[in-house]
């Protein structure tokens, strides 16, 4: 029968795409760094690898949170100005004598509360997200300013400046939370129910409504995760300068994480993707910078080749699995 | 019908397709399949979903290059395969089922869309409105070139596919089930518009799986199966039983399927519906509906039906009434509150309100459920979703290999199966089912209504919304009429006395055409 046959096609054609779709960008990522490799002689080296690996590491965090939004078809431009207050927040506190620690729950708490912000006016009152998160982005801002009286607050003695400058078994810590926090999206959005819910908002809001599924409440929780990640990507940034500056810190890291998510291959308008190609695309990212500036490459050709390399892997990623779809 | 002069085969065939196969990896979509469509002829197209109609047309139309072997004559001369404008120079159009018009474009734009008339790259407006003009009239069509089509019904966008078509002096125009969307009125004037095609001498190759239409319009009807070619039926050989055996290949004694008891004096409601209404498209409907029951609802296209199912089932607003299950009044509460109290619907939009179509079979089964399912901690149970998704595709006999392929490759009976499959699963009271078999092929219907069958044999209210009106009368042990929002009339079916297509028709349209039917209880 031709009607199991094309089934059985249908089913390796879909083998393929997911194999394709899981490798993504890795073939991207790897030409890269070989590429880098032999025009320096010291990209992959230890010690340098180890560099990239924290220059990704915060974006990693914010591209992961990105991905939650983006798979229920939104957007979330605030991130990097939710960092900047996170991390004014961070060091104020820290500047408390004994009690300097809690500058890592402060940051994180005012992350998830502008996350909820956002996500309530998102899920309740149905604006829509790119708007809303326009004005958090701005409003953030100027917050984060207000926050130090426009000045950069420094702590030298920072008292968790390990995060962002330790090592933990030869790893730098910031690579392990950006790893950790991979981890953890992977288990939510694979192994449980709101997961599940997450890929049905975005793949079919009006459907998912009509399942039963609360969309509110999953909206809430992807601006709430982005925030809280924000605020975490706060903290990192803090650990690793001692000083926080509300006007210059995570100034356009929204678009690094957009891009981030996008080159992993997740959809723009939801429903597909996955949290290992958003790490992909991270790390893809950090590989760029790290690897231009190794090259010697100045800094205004940084970004016309950044947004080149991007533009062209999409495009090539969208082709090789458009020949294999025909419905 | 009225049809016109029969096309005169003497003259050379505008079309003839020899040979056509098609391959895509080890699959082949088509096997040596022949085709040949006179001028002025309207040509059938019939076959269960799958069976390479569709594929055959995309040949025709240049997006799919053939197999080398076969040959493509139009007019008698070789058209260049696999070229979609040479095909559209040639005279082939395709009008398909999800119409390619810009809303925000006016009529005449969209007839030129692609082959602007333009003055050294300024398109002139006033010169494509003068084009338009005589084709629109052609057609009889009311509304002026200058209407944006965002403000036409999907009828008259039809109609400006259509137009479209004559722009480029097409001979052959295909039509992939073109009155899917359409209310019986608007069906009516495309008829129109197709006979007078006809008498101009084009050719039409209509795709449909509505046994009615293929007797008010085709010359001729071919069908396939399994990408392969079965036979060609002139209209004198035309029937039902013929037609259906040819496309599934074997007979179909009992089509639609009525071994449950009809609900007698014993009647227990399940679910009771008050005065409900929305204050637009609905007002003030009442009925009930019985365990083992399945009522039918019909009436045209913008009644009112899927919006009085959509308030039943907290999808959208009521303003007034209220929805009883067991006597107990529902609270306002969406669809989840409609799921948890035990009302299940199935949407007539399978693929826009239903289905998620990059997920897999499993997921889609499993979604309503799934948090049932759940270990603490909101983690899924996996192996529970696949015991559960296994056993309603054995269960419904849905035909794929794997539930963990995506929903979006199944065929429209199976993913029918798949939605129906996950209302199943929350062991509903009452489901509604609103067009269950639109867009699914004849040896899927059939199993459909079998499931339908059990469901209410189980004990189980079924309402069924339907516009395919011997569907409805197959099915159902009982018929509400819709007209305007509100119930029109019941009509009571029993083996003596079974419901009358006329009946229905009658209620439908309006008190003046009403004739005197003893079954009849009127309400309003």
């Amino acid at each position: 029968m031709s009607a199991t046959q094309s089934e059985q096609t249908a089913m390796d054609k879909m083998k393929l795409r997911s194999t394709l779709t899981a490798l993504g960008m890795l073939p991207v990522l790897i030409i890269l760094a070989i590429g880098f490799h032999l025009l320096s002689g010291r990209f992959l080296s230890v010690n340098n690898l180890s560099i990239v690996m924290q220059q990704a590491s915060i974006n990693t965090v914010l591209a992961a949170g990105m991905t939650f939004v983006i798979l229920t078809g939104g957007i979330d431009l605030s991130v990097g100005s939710i960092l900047a207050a996170s991390a004014m927040v961070g060091v104020i506190v820290s500047l408390w004598p004994d009690i300097g620690l809690l500058g890592i729950p402060a940051a994180i708490a005012v992350g998830l509360a502008c996350g909820v912000v956002n996500g309530s006016i998102i899920a309740f009152l149905k604006l829509p997200p790119f708007i809303v998160t326009l004005g958090s982005l701005t409003a953030m801002r100027g917050i984060a300013r207000l926050l130090g009286n426009d000045t950069t607050v420094f702590n030298p003695d920072l008292p968790f400046d390990f995060i962002g400058n330790g090592n933990f078994l030869g790893v730098p810590w910031l690579a392990i939370i950006a790893l950790l926090t991979i981890l953890i999206s992977w288990v939510i959005l694979k192994r449980t129910v709101l997961g599940t819910w997450i890929y049905a908002v975005g793949g079919n809001v009006e459907a998912a409504r009509l399942t039963g599924i609360k969309v509110p409440l999953v909206l809430l929780f992807v601006y709430s995760m982005s925030g809280l990640l924000s605020g975490l990507g706060g903290v990192m940034s803090a650990a690793r300068l001692y000083a926080a500056n509300g006007l210059q810190l995570g100034q356009s890291y929204e678009l690094d994480a957009i891009a981030a998510v996008i080159l992993g291959g997740t959809s723009f308008v939801g429903g597909v993707g996955s949290i290992w190609g958003t790490l992909i695309g991270a790390l893809i990212i950090a590989v760029l910078s790290n690897g231009l500036i190794l090259v010697g490459v100045s800094d205004i050709w940084q970004y016309i080749i950044k947004g080149l390399v991007i533009i062209v892997a999409v495009a090539l990623d969208r082709y090789r699995l458009k020949g294999l779809s025909r419905t | 019908m009225s049809t016109a002069a029969a096309p005169d085969r003497r003259v050379a065939p505008v079309l003839e397709m020899q040979n056509i196969s098609k391959t895509f990896g080890n699959t082949r979509a088509l096997t040596n399949v022949s085709l040949t469509v006179y001028p002025g002829e309207v040509h059938a197209l019939m076959g269960e979903n799958g069976a390479g109609k569709s594929t055959l047309m995309k040949v025709l139309s240049g997006a799919y290059v053939a197999d080398p072997g076969g040959s493509i004559l139009v007019s008698g001369r070789p058209a260049i395969a696999g070229d979609p404008i040479k095909a559209k120079a040639n005279g082939i159009a395709v009008i398909y089922q999800e119409l390619s018009l810009a809303p925000n474009l006016t009529v005449a734009q969209n007839m030129f869309l692609g082959t602007e008339p333009s003055r050294i790259g300024f398109v002139d407006r006033g010169d494509i409105r003068k084009r338009a003009e005589p084709i629109l009239k052609r057609l009889g069509i009311t509304f002026s070139p200058s209407q944006m089509v965002s403000t036409l019904s999907l009828g008259e966008r039809q109609m400006v596919e259509i137009a479209r078509a004559l722009t480029t002096d097409a001979r052959i125009i295909v039509m992939d089930e073109p009155t899917t969307s359409l209310t019986s009125r608007e069906t009516e004037k495309l008829f129109e518009v197709i006979t007078s095609l006809k008498e101009h001498g084009i050719a039409i190759i209509y795709i449909s799986h509505r046994m009615e239409e293929i007797y008010a319009l085709a010359d001729r009807v071919s069908v396939l199966r399994d990408s392969a070619y079965v036979g060609t039926l002139e209209r004198s050989e035309l029937s039902a039983e013929r037609l259906v055996s040819m496309m599934v290949g074997r007979d179909l004694s009992s089509f639609y399927k009525k071994e449950h008891r009809a609900v007698g004096h014993d009647r227990n409601v399940v679910l009771a519906v008050k005065n409900i209404g929305d204050g637009r498209r609905v007002h003030d409907c009442s009925f009930d509906a019985c365990a083992g029951e399945v009522l039918g609802i019909a009436g045209l296209v913008g009644s009112g039906r899927t919006e009085l199912a959509r308030l039943i089932y907290g999808a959208d607003h009521k303003t007034s009434g209220s929805v009883l299950l067991d006597g107990r009044e529902l609270s306002l509460n969406g669809p989840r509150g409609a799921l948890d109290a035990g009302i299940a619907y199935l949407t007539e939009d399978r693929k826009g309100l239903g289905l998620f179509l990059d997920m897999s079979i499993n997921e889609n089964i499993n979604i309503g459920v799934i948090s049932e399912d759940a270990r603490s901690g909101g983690f899924l149970d996996f192996g529970k979703a696949k015991k559960r998704a296994d056993s309603a595709v054995s269960s419904l006999s849905i035909r794929t290999k794997s539930t963990s392929i995506n929903v979006g490759a199944l065929s429209g009976g199976n993913q029918q199966k798949v939605l129906l499959a996950r209302l199943l699963e929350t062991k509903p009271r009452v489901i509604i089912l609103d067009e269950p078999t639109r867009g699914v092929d004849v040896g899927a219907k059939s199993e459909i209504y079998r499931i339908i069958d059990e469901l209410a044999q189980s004990g189980i209210a079924i309402v069924v919304i339907s516009s395919d009106l011997p569907e409805i009368i197959g099915i159902a042990d009982r018929v509400l009429v819709m007209r305007e929002g509100r119930i029109a009339g019941e009509i009571v079916g029993s083996e003596q006395q079974p419901i009358g297509q006329e009946a229905i028709m009658a209620l439908s349209t309006g008190p003046a055409k009403r004739d005197a039917q003893s079954a009849i209880k009127e309400r309003t």
